[in-house]
């Protein structure tokens, strides 16, 4: 049974998946060329125009009526001759700047031409300005571990006091030693691993 | 003094987008910029509505400051509209319709069931007046002044708060601009 609905839902989704990439291109009227190359210009405008009713669709991919005027237009523009430009700036002229994906460098599209540009330039220079203060920090931790006086101090004490110590010491004397210069070393140890 | 400025960097980054958000509250983002404002109605060569006979051009736009609407019988939100246009006419102001992608037979029933505000109509059934003018969706009501330029254009219904929002100020102030003397 359950094995049955698991079908089915697959079934299911196999078709709504056939439905819905039927519906994803909505330019389904059908315009003759002469040319391979009026088509494709035909093909380029279309993806080009943005439909200014349904506001994230490019014409192609719209069924709105305005859109279906458009491609008209942009066919009856293309069999009477008209380059790329003389159709979008006929677009443009009609219903502004926002029709078109590939709007015109002006100062109103500086940040939208030049933002990215900007963005990527300021990334590589933190990028760059993290990984030298990155270098400088390791160089220094190299040539010099940092020991504070009291800790110097200490190992200076216990380096006299043990260091040299003949081994005729009181065993647990020398046990006390061992378990104290065990735990030191195991600090430094972190301490030089950590840096 | 440097690290303290990476660590605001966000925060500053964070005010800046929240400006450029902040001024898009509000902001409808169907209505789009009038890309014939301060040009003239474009050429055209069209029938009236109810007299197929007469033909209508852009100079027959001129003369007088007006308002131009374009409808179709299609259209609900023009429905929602045609009462408060009725009243504009009443009022003395002067309405001409474009009658846009539609069928002359039920434009005219309409006509004659919900009342007449136009002046006159101008048929464009193939919406090629429309295309020119940049018409993306009925209803639109264009300012047109006296030579027949477009000096404002609503998308969408027109009612008491847009008119008094928008549209009314704007015609006054065409209407006023026109009747001082230069």
């Amino acid at each position: 049974m359950k094995c049955m609905n698991r079908a089915l839902s697959v079934v299911t989704l196999f078709l709504c998946a056939a439905v819905f990439s039927g519906s994803l291109s909505a330019d389904i009227d059908v315009y003759e060329f002469q040319t391979e190359e009026q088509r494709q210009q035909y093909r380029g405008l279309i993806r080009e125009l943005r439909c200014p009713k349904c506001q994230n669709q490019d014409i192609a991919d719209s069924n709105a009526p305005i859109a279906k005027d458009m491609r008209r237009e942009v066919h009856r523009m293309i069999q009477s001759g008209r380059n790329h430009e003389e159709i979008v700036d006929f677009m443009v002229e009609r219903f502004g700047e926002f029709v078109s994906y590939r709007p015109k460098v002006m100062p109103e599209t500086y940040l939208l031409w030049y933002g990215p540009w900007v963005l990527v330039v300021i990334g590589l220079l933190s990028i760059v300005a993290v990984a030298r203060a990155r270098k400088a920090r390791r160089g220094n931790g190299q040539d010099k571990v940092k020991v504070s006086d009291a800790d110097h101090q200490q190992v200076e004490t216990l380096l006299k006091r043990y260091g040299d110590s003949p081994v005729d010491k009181a065993s647990e004397e020398a046990q006390v030693a061992e378990d104290k210069s065990g735990l030191i070393a195991g600090q430094t140890n972190d301490k030089g691993e950590s840096r | 003094m440097n690290k303290r400025l990476v660590y605001l960097t966000p925060l500053i980054v964070a005010i800046g987008l929240g400006f450029i958000l902040f001024t898009a509250i509000g902001k409808d983002p169907t209505k789009l910029e009038t890309a014939r404002l301060n040009d003239p109605i474009p050429d055209f060569s069209l029938a009236g509505l109810q007299d197929p006979g007469k033909t209508f051009t852009q100079s027959d736009l001129k003369g007088k400051v007006r308002l131009l609407n374009v409808w179709a019988t299609w259209c609900p939100s023009c429905r929602a509209e045609h009462g408060f246009l009725g009243r504009l006419a009443s009022e003395g102001i002067d309405i001409v319709g474009l009658n846009y992608k539609d069928e002359r037979d039920t434009a005219m029933q309409w006509l004659n069931d919900l009342g007449n505000p136009y002046s006159f109509n101008i048929y464009d059934p193939r919406g090629k007046l429309g295309f020119d003018l940049g018409v993306y969706g009925a209803p639109e009501t264009y300012i047109i002044d006296s030579s027949g330029v477009v000096r404002y254009r609503h998308v969408g219904e027109l009612n008491d708060r847009v008119w008094r929002d928008s549209v009314g100020p704007v015609l006054d102030s065409v209407i006023t601009a026109e009747r001082s003397p230069k």
